[in-house]
């Protein structure tokens, strides 16, 4: 019996392997996609950005204007994580099984987090360009919904993980539901959700340029315009600052986990 | 001495097919240290788990202080929890909050839903804190936070957020079953003093037979979620072990009569 359930297991990894392998070539076939090519291509296009997409002293004058484009990118980002994270902790206090209210509100938050999570961020932009047509709003729109998504799912997993234990005893002593969900479930799970929150400003911030070229506003906007008039210096100098500002913003995170963890 | 906790004829059922508890009664008097013993899987957390109807009981009726459970509205089964103290394996504190608001959680039962949220706590339920602390020796711990300390120490955290409700009962479910000898004995040793002096009944899940012996007024054996004996530890024979534990008796390794065994 114990013999057949590894062998099952081994027989089943080699299936598994089998059937992507097939999906591999397949998709090769249908797209066309000529692996060599595609390889010897690398060396080329490392070239061609070494040779011109780099700043240059002349793109330096646009830095003013670059920055504070790129100031707004990083302020809406932040706006939507945090609304979203509010959002979040109520619909997550619904979803975890520790913490639910009901069964039937449990399974209408998850459900709810999961439709908005798995819309990638630049379908949502593209569908709220509908509604908003190309301005800031759509871009935070778009922010707002997917992190919504996220950060309430990965709450639900926070509570589910931090939970069970003290709110057992916090029951039995008669308190509240409420004064339970504040005295003894959010001290316990606010640094996870701190560092949930952060990594969530970073996404944003990589998300935000992405929307921003469909929206035609901050940081992504200012690269395409000019990635399109051919001035791919000031678009390297565009992408530098993003970089910069990523790296120091996992800094910043990574100090603030420190302190609250 | 009169009746605190009467259990009638109660059954549990989770889900369709497994018996927790199937009529299930006796009845505990004010005072008294009544261990609860029985091999895993037996039902003895479910029993107390019922009885401060963290689980509902699915047939029977408990009645506690002269009143019956489950005719009980959740405003009332909240009511009926502060009168209730409950202690833990894992002691389910709060770990990132210091021992003194772990002790004070112990109030929230009687507070409105405003002041719960808020930690409103009066000068009196604080100093009564440090007093409970102080008398479990824990002194030098109350501003510590409660992930620096260690299991002994935390499980008398969690006595004292049981004592501070000031209950008629304490429901410990396997209090020192991950701590060592030493904290073992510390702890049993607090509990029966508290019984004794603050006149708390305890009903008590215990692992380990000899342990329930030194230190119960009475042993509840329960095996398959039946009750199979109820009755003092003079009366627990070797047999009576055997009917409990059936196969795994012998494992045990029972020092009967053994009045110091920790
Ligand atoms: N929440 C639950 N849902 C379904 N079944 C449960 C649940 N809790 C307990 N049971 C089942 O009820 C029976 C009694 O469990 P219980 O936890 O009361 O036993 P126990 O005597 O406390 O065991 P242990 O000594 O291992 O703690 C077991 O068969 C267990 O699988
Ligand atoms: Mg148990």
């Amino acid at each position: 019996m114990q013999f057949d359930i590894f062998k099952k297991k081994r027989l089943s990894s080699l299936l598994m392997l089998a059937i992507l392998a097939a999906f591999t070539y397949g998709a090769m076939i249908i797209t066309q996609y000529d692996v060599i090519k595609g390889f010897s291509s690398i060396p080329k296009s490392i070239h061609w950005g070494l040779s011109s997409f780099y700043p240059t002293a002349a793109s330096l004058d646009n830095l003013p204007s670059i920055l504070i484009q790129l100031g707004r990118t990083v302020l809406t980002s932040v706006a939507a994580t945090t609304v979203a994270a509010v959002f979040a902790l109520f619909f997550s206090l619904f979803g975890s099984k520790v913490t639910k209210v009901n069964n039937f509100l449990s399974v209408l938050s998850r459900g709810t987090a999961t439709v908005f999570r798995n819309i990638d961020v630049a379908a949502w932009a593209l569908i709220l360009l509908f509604s908003f047509g190309q301005s800031a709003l759509t871009g935070y729109f778009a922010l707002f919904f997917v992190s919504f998504g996220f950060l309430t799912r990965a709450f639900i997993e926070t509570l589910d993980e931090v939970g069970g234990h003290s709110i057992e005893a916090l029951r039995a002593t008669g308190a509240s539901y409420p004064s339970i969900i504040i005295q003894a479930i959010l001290p316990s799970s606010t640094p996870q959700m701190m560092s949930w929150i952060l990594f969530m400003v970073e996404m944003n911030i990589r998300s935000a340029t992405l929307v921003g070229i469909l929206t035609g506003t901050g940081i992504g906007f200012v690269f395409d315009l000019y990635y399109k008039s051919l001035d791919y210096n000031t678009a390297s100098l565009v992408v530098i600052t993003i970089v910069i500002v990523i790296l120091i913003l996992e800094y910043l995170s990574n100090y603030v986990r420190r302190v609250v963890l | 001495m009169t009746t605190l906790l009467n259990v009638q004829h109660v059954s549990k059922q989770y889900g369709h097919d497994t018996l927790a508890l199937s009529d299930v009664s006796f009845s505990v008097n004010e005072g008294e240290f009544v261990s609860v013993i029985g091999p895993s899987g037996a039902g003895k957390s479910t029993l107390l788990r019922c009885i401060n109807q963290m689980v509902d009981t699915t047939d029977g009726e408990i009645h506690f202080d002269n009143a019956i459970l489950q005719q009980m509205n959740k405003r009332e089964l909240r009511g009926l929890r502060t009168n209730i103290g409950m202690i833990f394996q894992h002691y389910n504190l709060v770990e990132r909050l210091t021992v003194i608001e772990n002790v004070l959680h112990g109030r929230l039962g009687y507070k409105s839903t405003v002041a719960g949220m808020l930690g409103l706590y009066k000068e009196e339920e604080k100093e009564r804190g440090i007093e409970l602390l102080e008398m479990l020796g824990l002194r030098e711990q109350i501003y510590k936070r409660c992930d620096q300390l260690s299991g002994g120490q935390k499980q008398r955290v969690g006595i004292a957020r049981a004592l501070i409700q000031e209950p008629k009962m304490l429901l410990c479910d396997e209090p020192i079953a991950s701590l060592d000898p030493n904290a073992s004995k510390r702890i049993m040793d607090h509990l029966k003093s508290i019984s004794r002096s603050m006149g708390i009944t305890a009903l008590v899940n215990l692992h380990q037979v000899d342990v329930a012996l030194s230190y119960s007024d009475r042993i509840i054996g329960v095996s398959g979620g039946k009750i199979v004996f109820d009755g003092s530890p003079k009366e627990v024979t070797q047999e009576i072990i055997q009917s409990i534990y059936g196969s795994e008796a012998n494992d045990l390794m029972v020092k009967l009569g053994g009045q110091n065994a920790i």
